[in-house]
Formats: structure tokens, sequence, C-alpha cells
């Protein structure tokens, strides 16, 4: 069962990583992206992090991406003229391809045996809400308030740079 | 439990995030009637945590769960941060109004950006360390393209974002293999694991660490990782220029020290093989393609290259005096940029605005101060003694020859010759060239304090250079 | 076939690797970020895997903070884009001339 719904939503995740990069049309690229990230929550339910999944798509596919869409439709892009296969097309897909190998081949490397599943016994709290708030707001608090000037950081770079005219 | 939450271990970036809030606040309800209110609040605060940074200095240790480190490698970067950023702040209001872009939120976004360095600095988790990052690169980009009004700054700024985003994924996927291969984030206990396996690059670990190098010498642009420099930083308004050459470099550098410094453990050949790489073919390209430069901020970017490369054979060294001889150079590179480019952006308003070097024409007796202190700065990052740069050079290259690189030396040192070539090239054309007659230059005295700072502190380091070597070797052994 | 740690591992790669294909390929700077944005999402699988694999919080925590900076990095970037359209009315990168990578 659990292979099943694996390879389901990889298939699912890959395919439509591939239309983001592929789709000509800004709009569908985007669209392609949320499908790839829902797939993505859907992966990481399986891993059992719920409460990622639930961030995944409430943050990820809900406000960025409802941003991009909204920038998309705001400058009305959808006829941008890209030219066919150019050097550029072949030297990235042949990078990409590289590193795929490489990472492909160390993890073979590993020795884990392939058809083991997950070793490790876990908690009985693993991935709750609570226990993520525990250690969010006691462990790792410095980050967490170190987030929050980032954000006001982008906040503010953000209107300063979209507004039209500043005072 | 325990509660490790000791706010005086994060007392400067406490009072930076305190002034950012204080600078918006003060630009809002003042900022109509007091024009500079905002920069006047933003050098108060900036001096304000210098001299905490400074009275208190780290005495080692670590709060917050391990993730900050409070010793005095924190407070000598947190010093150079502090440095170059009150620098660069004082001499923005010129380029700012001139330009009609004098908002408060640039300085803002400058101690924002500060506040990111000092995490990088002191950083004990990779979480800390990648959200300092991220903060201070997204103050960056937003810099990068605060003269909106201008095409080439936008570009630059996007030029920007894109290659930092796309280099961020490489750093993240670094971090999570190597957090795979350890089971933890914690910088000591990676350090820990490094030192007792039996293959510390085998499984995730190679990889994982060889993208989190990817991820940082784009930072450093360091040669392959470098394209988007010069570009980036012609683009960007000259304040920034300056001030992105200089800190954000050395907080790369020091995370890259927190990250990979550890004195004992072997990383191997290859590892060792792949730095020499990059050491020279930073230093090689940065000074050929420098050589070709007319524009003189052109020719700062591809110089800021080339040190990145001379940084990299101390990082390669990575012995006691390798790494305090970056320290030094670090922060003596501060000095040298900052003044260059102030003074390259004072005399470019006399020409058409394209930073020509033809502009530097006659400078030496329309105005010998400062021509003399671009000579001092010049001369300084040529590396001849008895200036800043030269000491710095010095014990990096002395380092390098202890632990047997000989010929990445004899490469480094044939690269500054050839350095001397553009650097005296300034000098020839404001001593010996006569030029067209330009206009007087403008009086600017913030711009100039910033020049004669910038001077002064080049000469009397390079003068005694013991006392600041001292504290960075100090620094260095806390760190171990 | 039972689903182990080394499956998401390589379905992570494959993703990251579809994501830097995107952007060294596409010209049109929202998909550029869009691949960027699979890039990081990718990671993120990798961190929840290994984190399941160690039975360990931290790499959930690292999850949070990534897509906190992704929404910061969205922000700024379309603020950026919006810019750019602007002087140029179009956002395809070969008409920024200082591009040339």
């Amino acid at each position: 069962m659990e292979t099943f719904f694996f390879i389901l939503f990889a298939v699912v995740a890959i395919f439509s990583g591939l239309m983001v990069i592929l789709k000509k049309n800004p709009i569908a690229s985007v669209m392609f992206l949320i499908l790839a990230l829902f797939a993505t929550a859907a992966l990481y339910v399986m891993l059992m992090a719920p409460f990622m999944a639930a961030i995944q798509i409430i943050v990820y596919a809900g406000a960025i991406m409802v941003l991009f869409l909204f920038v998309v439709m705001l400058l009305n892009l959808s006829k941008i003229q890209e030219g066919g296969v150019s050097a550029l097309k072949i030297i990235g897909a042949l990078v990409a391809g590289g590193i795929m190998v490489a990472i492909a081949v160390v993890v073979r490397s590993i020795a884990i045996p392939a058809d083991s599943g997950f070793l490790r016994e876990l908690p009985a709290e693993y991935g709750t809400v609570e226990s993520i708030g525990r250690s969010m707001f006691i462990t790792y608090l410095l980050p967490f308030e170190i987030a929050s000037f980032l954000l006001l950081a982008a906040i503010i770079g953000a209107v300063v740079l979209a507004k039209k005219k500043l005072e | 439990m325990n509660y490790d939450y000791n706010l005086s271990a994060i007392a400067v970036p406490l009072i930076l995030a305190a002034g950012s809030v204080l600078v918006l606040l003060t630009d809002v309800l003042l900022g109509k009637k007091a024009k500079d209110s905002a920069y006047q609040t933003t050098l108060t605060i900036l001096a304000l945590a210098g001299v905490f940074c400074f009275t208190r200095w780290g005495t080692g240790g670590s709060a917050f769960f391990g993730q900050v480190y409070t010793d005095g490698f924190t407070s000598f970067f947190n010093l150079a941060f502090l440095t170059v950023g009150f620098l660069v702040v004082l001499n923005s209001p010129n380029y700012l109004i001139r330009n009609g872009i004098d908002h408060g939120e640039y300085y803002m976004l400058i101690l924002l950006a500060l506040l990111g360095m000092t995490f990088m600095a002191s950083a004990g988790d990779l979480l800390i360390f990648f959200l300092g990052l991220e903060t201070m690169s997204i103050c960056l980009y937003v810099l990068a393209g605060f003269h909106k009004s201008r095409a080439k700054s936008n570009e630059s700024s996007l030029k920007y974002l894109l290659l930092g985003a796309f280099f961020t994924g490489f750093l993240l996927y670094g971090m999570a293999l190597v957090y795979g291969q350890v089971g933890s984030t914690n910088l000591a206990e990676i350090s820990n694991y490094l030192a007792e396996a039996a293959n510390p690059l085998g499984g995730y670990m190679g990889i994982g660490l060889a993208l989190l190098l990817i991820g940082l010498t784009f930072k450093m642009a360091v040669v392959p990782f470098h394209f988007w420099s010069p570009d980036v930083y012609d683009g960007a308004p000259t304040p920034v220029t300056a001030f992105m050459s200089t800190a954000p470099k050395a907080a790369a550098f020091a995370a890259a020290l927190r990250i990979f410094y550890h004195p004992g453990i072997e990383l191997g050949i290859p590892w060792e093989n792949v730095l020499w790489v990059l050491a020279v073919l930073t230093m090689t390209v940065g000074n050929f393609a420098a050589l070709a430069q007319t524009s003189v901020k052109r020719m700062l970017a591809y110089s800021s290259i080339t040190h990145a490369g001379y940084l990299l054979v101390g990082f390669l060294a990575s012995n006691e005096l390798g790494a305090s001889g970056m320290l030094f150079y670090l922060f003596m590179y501060g000095f040298m940029n900052v003044g260059a480019f102030t003074i390259a952006y004072l005399v470019n308003r006399r020409g058409k605005g394209n930073y020509n070097l033809s502009d530097f024409a006659q400078l030496g007796t329309k105005s010998p101060m400062l021509a003399a202190l671009m000579s001092i700065f010049m001369l300084s990052l040529t590396g001849i003694p008895p200036l800043a740069g030269f000491f710095g050079k010095l014990y990096i290259f002395s380092a390098a020859v202890q632990e047997g690189y000989v010929w990445l030396v004899v490469i480094a040192v044939l690269n500054s010759a050839i350095s001397v070539f553009y650097y005296l090239r300034v000098m020839v054309m404001m001593y010996m060239r006569e030029g067209e007659d330009l206009a007087d230059l403008e009086k600017a005295p913030t711009v100039a304090i910033t020049a004669v700072i910038c001077g002064l502190a080049i000469l009397i380091f390079g003068l005694f250079p013991s006392p600041l070597l001292d504290l960075a070797r100090a620094s260095i052994i806390a760190l171990l | 076939m039972i689903i182990s740690l080394n499956h998401y591992l390589v379905l992570g790669a494959f993703l990251f690797c579809i994501g830097v294909a995107g952007v060294l390929t596409r010209k049109n700077a929202i998909i550029i970020l869009a691949s960027v944005e699979l890039m990081l999402n990718a990671v993120n699988l990798t961190f929840i895997a290994f984190a399941r694999h160690w039975g360990d919080a931290t790499g959930q925590i690292f999850v949070f903070f990534s897509m906190v900076v992704a929404a910061a990095e969205v922000a700024v970037g379309l603020a950026i884009i919006v810019v750019l359209f602007r002087h140029k009315e179009s956002i395809n990168i070969d008409e920024v001339n200082l591009l040339k990578w």
C-alpha cells in the first residue's frame, strides 16, 4: 500500500516538476508547481510529518503561489517568446544531469540495505504539532526570532522596491 | 530544564535589531521635519553596538543550546562588520540625496544585513548560519536595486537575486546531506563526527560539504562562481557596492572558518586539491579581468575577486597564522575597499558617471589630499609595505609556505606583481596625466571624513600591526 | 519493494535536478524563480526523509525555516520583477543587458 502511494506521488511530483520547466505559459508553469508541492506534501505525510505537510499546503501552495499567480496575471505575461534548442539549454541539461548522476552514485554507495524500509523506531509523539511546537519555541527559539527579522527585511524590501513613489 | 537563554550573548545583534525598528520609526515620525534623523540614529546605533562589542569582548562559551558562540572570534568579526557598516553609512547621504533615494529604509536594511552577518560569524548551528546568511542576502538584494529608477541598478538586483536564490538551493542541499550523515545540525557535533569517523568524507558527507562550499564560495565571489559579482557591483549604488564587496565577503569567510576549520582533522587530498585549484583560478582570473577594465568601479569589482583568492590561500593553509592572517586581512580590506570606492564615487561626479579612469586625471593638483588617500588605498591593495595590506598578505603567504604550499605562494606573489599594473595606473593618472580641465570637486565633508578614517587606519595598522594581529590570533585560538 | 530512505533521496535528487535544469535553461524570470522553488522543495523532501531516518525533529524544524526563507525570497524577487517590467515591458532575462551568463 505504502509502495503504491509512494510511486503514485513520486510520479506526480516528477511529472509536474518537468511540466514547470517545459511549459511555455507561466500560468501553466505555476499551476504545475502547485501540483508538485501538493504531491510532496503527501509524501511528507508518509514520512510522519503531517504538520509540515499542512504548512506546505497553507504557506507554500497557498500564500506563495497566490503571490506568483498574482504577479503573472498583473503583468500579463502569457506571451513571452523563447528560442528553441540553444547551446545554453544543452549545457543546462548536461549540468543538471551531471549533478543527478553524482548524487545517485553517492546514494547507491551508502550501505543501507535497499529493501529494509526505515530502521528506526519513532517516539510516539514524533511529528505532532505539540512536539514540533516544543522544540520550535524552546530549543529553536532564537532561529524563530531571527526569522521574524528576516521577514521584516523582506516586507520592507518588497514595499520599497515595488512602490511607485516613496515619500 | 535549563533554558539556556543568555541574552547578553547576543547583545550586538539585539542592539542592531532594536535599532532597525527604531530607525524605521524615527524615519516615519520625524523624517518629514528632520531629514537626516534616520541617518543620525543609525550612526548612533552602530557606535553603541561597537562600544558594546568592544567592552564586552567574548570570553568563550556558547548560548542558546550551543547555537551561538560568544567567543573572541564572534567579537572580532562583529567589530569588523560594525566598522564597515559605520563607514558605509557615514558616507551614504551624499550619494542618496544626489540621486533622490534618501529613504530611511536604506539605513534599516543596512542594519538588518549587519544583523544577519553577526549571526553568520557566531553561528554554532547550521540553522542559525542559514538564517543569518539569508537575512543578509535579502537585505543586499534590495539594497542593490535601491536606485530603482535606474535600469542598471534594477538589473543588478535581479541578477543577484536569481543567482543568489539558485545557490541557496545548493547550500541548503549541502546542509540536508550533512544533517543526514551526522544526525544533527550542530557544528560541534559535526566537528565531533569528522574527528571520529574513519572516513570523514564518506557517505553523504563529502558531497554535502562540497555543496555547502559551493554555496559559500558564491557569496565570497570565488571563481568559477564569481560571474555575478562584477555586474552586480557595477550596477548597485556605489556605497552599497562598497558594503557588498567587503562585509558579506568577511561574513562568508567567517562562516567558512566556523564550519570547515578543524585543525588536526585531515579532510584528505581531494579536498586540498579543490581548494588549491579554486585559489589559483580566483587570483588569476580576477587579476587578468581587472587589467582589461577602463572603469574604476569595475576594476575594483574584479580586484575584489582576486583578494578572495588570496584569502583562500590562507584558508587552505588553515593553521593558526594563516587563519589569523585572514582575520587581519579581512578587517583591513574593509578599510581599503570602502575608502577606494568612496573616492571613486566622489571623483566620478566630475565626469559623466561612468567611473572612467580618466576622471582621475589631475586629481593630484586639484585635490592633493584625496589623491594622497587614493594612493594609500591603491598601494595597500597592491600590498606595498608598510601599509596594512602588505602585512595581511605577508601573514597569509608565510602561513601557506609553512604548510608546504610553496608553488601556490609563488603563483600568489606573481599575481600580486601583476596587480601592481592596474592599481598604479590610477596613481599615474592622478599625478602624471594632463587631462582636460575638469570641474572642481564638490565639497562633501562626510565622504572626506570617511576616506580620512580609512587612510589613517591603514597607516596606523600598517606601522603597528601587532595589536590587531594578536587580537586576531586570540580569536582564532578561541575557535579551537 | 519496501520504500526506504534511499527512494526518497533519489526522488529528492531528481526533483532538485529538474529545478536546476529549469534555472539554467529558461529565460522567463518568473519561471526561473519557480524552478528555484522546485529546488528548495526537493531539499525539504530530503530533510524530512532524513528526519524520519534519524527519528529527530531538527530536520522538520529546518524545513519550516527553509519555507520562511523561500517566502521571503519570492516576495522580494517578485517585487524586483515588477520593477523590471516597468523598465523594460518584459521579464525575459535576455532583455537584461547586464546578464551574460
